[in-house]
């Protein structure tokens, strides 16, 4: 008699069971009967409770004046004092660009350079050449940013290989890189597409090969040459990945990669006003200045705001297209 | 949507092979023989910017392991060079007179990242797939739970302290096992989708005919189905923690308890610290500290490139597993 009361997907229990007495009782039995279920679910609901909704609760300290003397918790509320102290230095607008700028940047050279990746990838026929290629671009990809602090010292340190291998031969005088701001920003752009975008290109690449090859033989028929194929083929067609995984990187605008501004500049104090961003301004007044007031500000203020930009970028995709949503 | 993701990593290995050979000659007019001259530049200028770009991300990896094989003198004088003046072991050599520490973050590594991964992967695994059953009561409450977690975080003020104060992680090994790495909604959200879609809906029902339970169904039916989801999920969480050195870097100050990433950021800067010190600490110091430096670097990276190509295109999948459906 158990199969009578079975819900298919998608079905109203009210229409099978009348009142909600009977609803109610219904649920229960549910409850029970996938208990098992629940179960299972208990270590990681466990995990995630600590790991990401206790902090959320912690987010209140910006609002306090922390005591270590007294604790945290028994420290006294001082309002938004510490907003205050934090939006009248010059830092508050320093990495708020930063990190936007940065972000901008990286969003949409990204995009250009993964997707022409992705199309050229597609366009070899040779299997082997093509994982080949495949294998070299995503290298960068799991490889820590330590090691890659590690690849640009190589480079860019005292006795680099630009310094003494270019610089030097040419009679230029050597540049200590890691104390002058200016050639920062391309140096980060340089490395971050370097490292992530073989990623997307791989996802790109993917979604090319998933297309019909028979309109592209319908193409080839009517005389479309390679260039007109990407142009009134592939890219039309790839618009919604693109669209997609811009979209989620827009909604990250406002969190950045803290290996890639901390490590690769090698926490350089000369060039802070081009690596400095939310996340290595937080990490820095916590565990290295100890101004825990202004880093647990700055903290609240990237949560709401990148909240915020994450609720907000959603509902343009919603608006572009509503498969892909993330709610 | 769901069913074509899972079809893509088929596509893909099929390599899909748009015929050239069969443009019809009779059609090619004059235009199209010129349109045939655009298409070979194009091609030139496809190929150079594809091997560019792939030997750009071999080349840094090349200029490390020769350094590291480089005399240390010569690299004082001449840079970081992919044609050393003198190749040498000596930063090899003193490597290994100080293995000791080496092998011990090592051993932290691997320790950190084989209990970290299994751990990750059977909470993700046993997450997922009660969120994947739709006549699951209260399924949408637990989806959102997950899912809120990738749109808003307390941050690293909280994090830091919830960890040291309450769980009092602090210089203990938990710290680089437990904050952030295990469990992440990206990856439930990926198994739940492909629990979803990968696995026939009559399988599970005529099991609950024959009267398993569903701990029995999960285990004996469900799991032997997902293999390609679980190495997916090993591989990626598993690269998670061995590449960490974020929560070593936060919550360790004991030198003893580093994995080999964080005594790579501590080599770096250390030696970077000896080198602004000039020349009282490169006399006091008997090291090659340049090639040393390098060395280092490739015995910490060595073991990901040596299984690289072996991994290569699970790494492919995965991204094409996760990507499709962010």
């Amino acid at each position: 008699m158990r199969i009578e009361y079975e819900l298919k997907p998608g079905q109203n229990s009210m229409e099978m069971s009348g009142g909600y007495g009977v609803k109610r009782k219904k649920l229960w039995r549910d409850i029970k009967k996938y208990r098992h279920l629940y179960l299972l679910m208990i270590p990681g609901v466990i995990y995630l409770i600590v790991n990401n909704y206790l902090p959320m609760a912690g987010l209140v300290i910006a609002f306090k004046r922390v005591n270590f003397q007294v604790g945290i918790w028994q420290s006294p509320w001082c309002g938004l004092e510490n907003f205050k102290y934090l939006f009248r230095t010059k830092d508050a607008w320093t990495i708020t660009r930063n990190t936007i700028a940065y972000n901008v940047v990286f969003i949409v050279l990204a995009l250009i350079v993964s997707v022409a990746l992705a199309v050229f990838l597609s366009e070899i026929k040779k299997m082997k050449l093509r994982s080949f290629h495949q294998a070299c671009i995503l290298i960068p990809y799991i490889i820590s940013y330590v090691v890659v602090s590690y690849l640009v010292y190589a480079f860019l340190g005292t006795n680099g290989l630009v310094n003494k291998g270019i610089l030097l031969p040419a009679g230029k005088g050597a540049v200590n890189w890691y104390m002058e701001s200016k050639y920062w920003p391309f140096i980060l752009v340089f490395v971050n597409t370097w490292k992530n975008a073989g990623y997307a290109s791989v996802i790109y690449l993917a979604t090319i090969l998933g297309f019909d090859e028979s309109i592209y033989e319908a193409a080839m028929l009517d005389g479309a040459s390679g260039w007109q194929k990407i142009r009134y083929l592939t890219l039309p067609l790839l618009k919604p990945t693109m669209i997609t995984l811009t979209m989620l990187n827009v909604g990250r605008i406002f969190y950045s990669d803290f290996g890639l501004f901390y490590q690769v500049p090698q926490n350089s104090g000369a060039i802070l006003d081009v690596t400095n961003v939310l996340d290595t301004y937080v990490y820095r007044g916590l565990l290295e200045l100890g101004d825990i007031s202004m880093s647990s500000a700055a903290g609240l203020y990237q949560s709401l705001v990148g909240f915020a930009i994450i609720l907000l970028a959603n509902v343009l995709v919603r608006k572009i297209s509503p498969d892909d949503a993330m709610f | 949507m769901a069913e074509d993701i899972w079809g893509l990593p088929r596509i893909y290995g099929k390599g899909t092979v748009v015929c050239m050979k069969q443009t019809n000659l009779k059609h090619m007019n004059l235009k199209q023989t010129k349109l045939k001259q655009k298409i070979t530049l194009y091609a030139v200028l496809k190929n150079i910017s594809l091997w560019s770009f792939s030997l750009c991300c071999l080349i840094p990896f090349l200029l490390l392991i020769i350094s590291s094989f480089s005399e240390d003198s010569a690299i004082m004088r001449y840079g970081y060079s992919f044609f050393p003046k003198e190749w040498s072991l000596d930063a090899y050599i003193y490597l290994f007179s100080q293995g000791g520490k080496i092998l011990h973050a090592y051993g932290i590594s691997v320790f950190v990242t084989v209990l970290g991964t299994l751990m990750g992967l059977a909470m993700t695994l046993m997450l997922a797939y009660p969120l994947s059953r739709p006549e699951l009561p209260g399924r949408g409450i637990f989806s959102f739970f997950v899912l809120f977690t990738l749109l808003f975080n307390g941050g690293l003020v909280p994090s830091y302290i919830m960890w040291t104060t309450v769980f009092h992680l602090k210089n203990t090994i938990w710290a680089l096992l437990f904050p952030n790495l295990m469990v992440k909604a990206f990856f439930v959200i990926m198994a739940r989708s492909y629990f979803r879609t990968g696995i026939p809906g009559e399988i599970l029902e005529s099991a609950r005919m024959d009267g398993a339970s569903e701990l029995k169904i999960f285990v004996r039916i469900v799991l032997p189905l997902t293999k390609p989801l679980i190495s997916t999920l090993v591989l990626f969480i598993g690269l998670a923690y061995w590449n960490d050195w974020n929560n070593g870097l936060i919550y360790l100050t004991d030198t003893n308890l580093f994995s080999i990433q964080n005594v790579l950021n501590e080599m770096i800067k250390s030696i970077q610290a000896l080198s602004t010190m000039g020349g009282i600490a490169s006399s006091r110091v008997q090291m090659p500290s340049n090639t040393v430096r390098m060395a280092i670097a490739v015995v910490g990276t060595l073991p990901l490139l040596i299984a690289y190509p072996f991994l290569q295109k699970g790494f492919v999948k995965g991204i094409v597993m996760g990507g499709v459906k962010g």
